[in-house]
């Protein structure tokens, strides 16, 4: 049963996964910090969707802009986890329905 | 072989999906999100691509997640959750869109799930004549060089960004109803 090869639309379906479940662990989640790990699972899927296309149609491509979207990704968390601690000096809490005015 | 290694990956990072976004505590959403993490990483492996698996552990399941951690240990944030939900429409609404989300994506990539041409920016050298790591490097200072040092400004603009914030709230720790200049 398990004998068959492991062909693109393999990957691409788990990647359409993990990204669905990130979108929706977005939407529901209130934990601000959840939630941004929920981006991390979203930008990962798409990464895992770079290297698929990398490797079925044999283009490097793919493998360079996932080493840009890491960097992305590490900036990204590095201001994003600054502006949580922030918030949470001034609060007391991450819970992102009380920062829906966008003011401290 | 290949199969059987892609089956318990797929399980795993799935699991690993479906913790972050169902554990209450935000630690274990951290370690879960480990989980998924280190099997990109496996996955990476599995396609030919030597140099972005290791970047992956090396970069996300280190230091993003040693980050999360930190800052989750921090602030101390771990226990309490507020429940209620102040959009209930939310919670209910978000489920079925996300399922339409992924129907959607399916859908796109259904008919001739590959297509295009091949091997524009270079061919991916799958024998090992010369390796990934120096073939990444050689499209990466050549064709995409401005891309790179752009990425160094990115960076540091992070930095910068991530000092600020820091610095502007530590001398306001205690909440003031002045509106920020």
């Amino acid at each position: 049963m398990l004998a068959a090869e492991v062909t693109p639309p393999y990957y691409l379906t788990l990647a359409a996964a993990l990204f669905t479940i990130g979108a929706v662990g977005l939407l529901v989640r209130r934990n601000t910090l959840v939630m941004f790990m929920c981006i991390e699972l979203m930008l990962n899927a798409a990464n895992l969707t770079f290297v698929t296309y990398a490797k079925a149609l044999d283009d490097i491509g793919g493998q360079v802009i996932v080493f840009f979207t890491l960097v992305v990704a590490a900036a990204e968390v590095a201001v994003g986890l600054a502006i949580i601690v922030a918030i949470f000096r001034r609060r007391q809490n991450v819970t992102a329905d009380d920062v829906d005015l966008l003011k401290g | 072989m290949e199969m059987t290694i892609f089956v318990a990956g797929a399980i795993a990072a799935v699991v690993g999906a479906l913790g972050v976004v169902l554990a209450r505590n935000p630690v274990h959403s951290a370690l879960f999100l480990l989980l998924t993490m280190a099997t990109m990483a496996v996955f990476f492996l599995l396609q030919d691509a030597d140099l972005v698996a290791i970047i992956q552990i090396v970069v996300y399941a280190s230091a993003i997640v040693v980050l999360f951690i930190f800052v989750i240990t921090l602030l101390g944030v771990d226990q309490h959750e507020k429940l209620v939900e102040p959009h209930p429409v939310q919670r209910w609404l978000g489920i079925p869109l996300g399922l339409v989300l992924f129907g959607l994506v399916l859908a796109i990539t259904r008919d001739d799930w590959v297509t295009g041409q091949q091997s524009v920016v270079g061919p991916l050298d799958t024998d090992r004549r010369s390796g990934n790591v120096r073939q990444l490097a050689e499209h990466l200072f050549t064709d995409y060089v401005w891309a790179f040092e752009m990425t160094a400004v990115l960076l540091v603009i992070a930095v910068v960004g991530g000092v600020v914030l820091a610095r502007r709230s530590g001398h306001r720790a205690v909440p003031e109803p002045e509106a920020e200049p």
